[in-house]
């Protein structure tokens, strides 16, 4: 099942950056006159990097920007490839290169298969037009014969739950259903290879986990799908393979987990082990300094992902630099990728040193409890005396991905449900279910 | 890393794309085209469908057009500027010179923006976009049918009435087919070159509205070739509409030049401009999202 059906080589995009006005047609002169003679772009030697923060240097004469610069990678069929990234690292651009709404400036790619882009949900949807009549429309183009579509017209209106406005003008359906329309029809497509952006951040809860269960449903059809997303957590629970881009360039090219965690890597600093003192934030004028934090899973191995029904153990070493009246105790703050505050945990005074030295400190986190996703762990450490005093906290310093084997939990755990289990934690409860006679 | 040779057997392997900066010149895509024929059918209907919707009178509005402006020449050029209409009724002459020359001039402006007016579904999906410009001239051919009974109806009416007017009913059947390919082939093949060359510099699309109207002047619509003195007549006939009008009213009327040479020459010249605007266009589908 590993036949390549996407193969990217050394893909470039160039932009232009400020606004077409009178000066763009001399550069558009001088780059005809260079290609004319068979010369190379002389614009494109001296593009700038992308990076969105870079401010206009006023040295640099440069007015074009790499978009994509030399990214290569394949897709396997049957492949669930999540591409993340910052906002302007080029996910975009690449998406556009892949469905044909752009060219590259260089290299090239190949596909075998037909490819489906959902750039957008609902293009070309016709505001006068009725529900039934923009199901043709936008069938036919997503590429779709007009017997396909009636063909598949029942099962659309039945995905999209709006058979009861399906001869009203679109222009009358609220933005949620048109988007339910829209994914309806596209979900449908038959295309072998689907290449969805960011799509799914629209429409209520009940229609995402209609879309995601879709999702896994063509997935495991052995049909390729690239997606792009900021929502790590549908990356995590959708894709095996995860690409990171870059300032246009491929930064990682790993499974979901370690690309999740190679994203907030360049974020904010954090993963699955840091030393604070070989990065030299260990910082030793207080009265306390946090030396280590890294997460291991129940055979003492440092990981980035845990299987949810495993427990883990979250490590902090630091050290006391002197004798402390009151003893300071570590805590750890789990934050969901989100950012919503899962849980505070921290020991009992009594267990707590008050004598100068270094120390290290094990939580246990038990199997079952978080939901799968990425979690931040914050690092800090304090003591109460008429308040609250903190000796350090690092934000956020730790990431673990914490993951479900579907496949697995399916049957047993999940009921059959596919998609997303929402909520910030996941333990599992005791029930009982008796007949009431 | 070098791609030149194929090196593994995957390589080889047929693949069904090839996306790279540039292909070939001359390919014309023309089976994508096919294959997305599903899509034509529904832009076309689209069109048609969408125009009219909330309007009282819907199809009718196509009636009263041409009729107005049709009126408006009989009484300027006709009643007031006294040109001469082949001494034919004046409202029949000028109804089978605008008839035409509205489909094209239609044509025109409704493909000349293509790029920029449909930037927002271009930019978001991939499908032959010569589907577009190709859907709005044969959507317009609806609102030309509809202005072409109304021709029927009144040439019906002055036949009635005694007029001597004849026909070529002949050449109604066999030219008529030929004559509006001529006009749509034009006014796409112009359309699509206008919009081909307005995505990055928008200047060329200031020209257009009135450069079609100027356009109508150098060609005979509201008044016959044959009031044309002989020294302007000839260079007149350069222009590719003049032979396609002038065939037109006389297959229909019966007066005017019909001309095998002229009628060819105009043939040749919408086969050129057709294929350099298929071919421009296609160059310029490709990568106009980053400048329109």
């Amino acid at each position: 099942m590993s036949r390549p059906v996407i193969h990217v080589e050394s893909i470039s995009k160039l932009y232009r950056l400020g606004q077409v006005s009178t000066g763009t047609i001399a550069h558009d002169l001088n780059r005809w006159w260079h290609r004319v003679r068979g010369r190379e772009d002389p614009y494109a030697k001296i593009a700038l990097s992308n990076d969105r923060e870079r401010k206009a240097a006023p040295q640099s004469k440069s007015a074009y920007a790499w978009a994509l610069n030399d990214v290569n990678f394949k897709v396997d069929q049957g492949d669930v490839l999540g591409i993340i990234g910052r906002n302007g690292a080029g996910k975009s651009t690449l998406l556009k290169i892949l469905s044909r709404v752009t060219t590259p400036t260089s290299g090239r790619i190949r596909v075998k298969g037909r490819i489906a882009s959902l750039l957008e949900v609902g293009t070309g949807f016709h505001q006068e037009l009725t529900g039934r009549e923009n199901i043709f429309l936008n069938g036919a183009i997503l590429g779709m014969g007009r017997r396909e579509i009636t063909r598949k017209l029942d099962d659309i209106v039945d995905f999209s739950g709006c058979a009861a406005y399906l001869d009203t003008p679109v222009k009358r359906y609220s933005s949620g259903m048109t988007v339910r329309l829209a994914f309806a029809v596209a979900s449908h497509l038959d295309a072998e290879i689907l290449i969805i952006d960011e799509v799914l951040a629209v429409g209520d809860s009940e229609f995402q986990k209609k879309c995601l269960g879709k999702m896994n449903a063509v997935a495991s059809q052995g049909r390729t799908v690239l997606f792009v997303t900021h929502n790590m957590g549908l990356i995590s629970s959708l894709c095996r393979r995860a690409i990171v881009l870059e300032q246009g360039g491929i930064a990682a090219d790993t499974t979901a987990s370690e690309g999740i965690l190679a994203y907030y890597n360049r974020d904010k600093a954090s993963a699955y082990r840091v030393d604070f003192e070989a990065l030299g934030r260990a910082q030793s004028g207080g009265a306390a300094t946090i030396l280590e934090g890294s997460i291991v899973d129940a055979s003492g191995r440092r990981v980035p992902e845990i299987d949810m029904r495993q427990p883990f153990k979250v490590k902090m070493r630091y050290r006391l630099n002197r004798d402390m009246p009151m003893a300071p105790f570590p805590n750890f703050h789990v934050t969901d990728s989100s950012g919503n505050q899962v849980l505070v945990s921290s020991p009992v005074t009594a267990q707590c040193p008050t004598k100068a030295g270094c120390y290290e400190v094990d939580c246990h986190i038990p199997g079952n409890l978080l939901n799968n996703g990425a979690y931040f762990i914050g690092l800090a450490l304090s003591y109460i005396d008429k308040g609250v005093h903190v000796l350090f906290y690092e934000r956020e310093a730790l990431c673990v991905n914490v993951i479900e084997p579907v496949e697995e939990t399916l049957e047993q755990w999940r009921n059959g449900f596919a998609g997303i289990i929402p909520g910030a934690v996941r333990p599992r409860l005791d029930w009982s279910v008796t007949e009431i006679k | 890393m070098t791609h030149n040779a194929p090196t593994s057997a995957e390589d080889q392997d047929d693949w069904d794309l090839e996306i790279r900066a540039h292909s070939g010149w001359l390919n014309l895509h023309l089976k994508d085209l096919w294959r997305y024929r599903d899509l034509l059918r529904m832009f076309v209907w689209r069109d048609f469908v969408a125009v009219y919707k909330q309007t009282i009178l819907g199809p009718v509005w196509f009636f009263i057009q041409p009729l107005l402006t049709t009126a408006t020449f009989t009484i300027i050029f006709s009643g007031i500027a006294k040109l001469s209409t082949d001494g034919l009724p004046p409202l029949l002459f000028y109804l089978a010179g605008t008839t035409p020359w509205n489909y094209f001039a239609a044509a025109i402006t409704k493909t000349s923006n293509t790029f920029v007016s449909n930037a927002g579904m271009f930019g978001k999906i991939y499908f032959p976009r010569l589907v577009t410009p190709i859907s709005a001239v044969i959507s317009t051919l609806i609102q030309f049918g509809i202005q072409f009974l109304l021709l029927f109806l009144l040439l019906a009416w002055y036949l009635f009435k005694g007029e001597p007017i004849r026909p070529d009913w002949l050449g109604v059947v066999l030219f008529t087919p030929v004559l509006i390919l001529l006009l749509a082939g034009l006014g796409l093949g112009v359309g699509i070159i206008v919009s081909s060359l307005t995505t990055k510099y928008r200047d060329l699309s200031f020209l257009v509205t009135f450069g079609v109207q100027l356009a109508m002047y150098a060609t005979p619509v509201v008044y016959p070739l044959s009031m044309v003195p002989a020294k302007y007549r000839f260079w007149l006939n350069f222009n590719p509409m003049t032979s396609i009008i002038e065939a037109f009213r006389s297959i229909y009327l019966g007066v005017g030049s019909f001309s095998w040479l002229w009628l060819g020459y105009s043939a040749v010249v919408v086969t050129a401009v057709l294929f350099f605007g298929v071919v421009i266009f296609n160059r310029v589908e490709k990568s106009f999202m980053d400048t329109v």
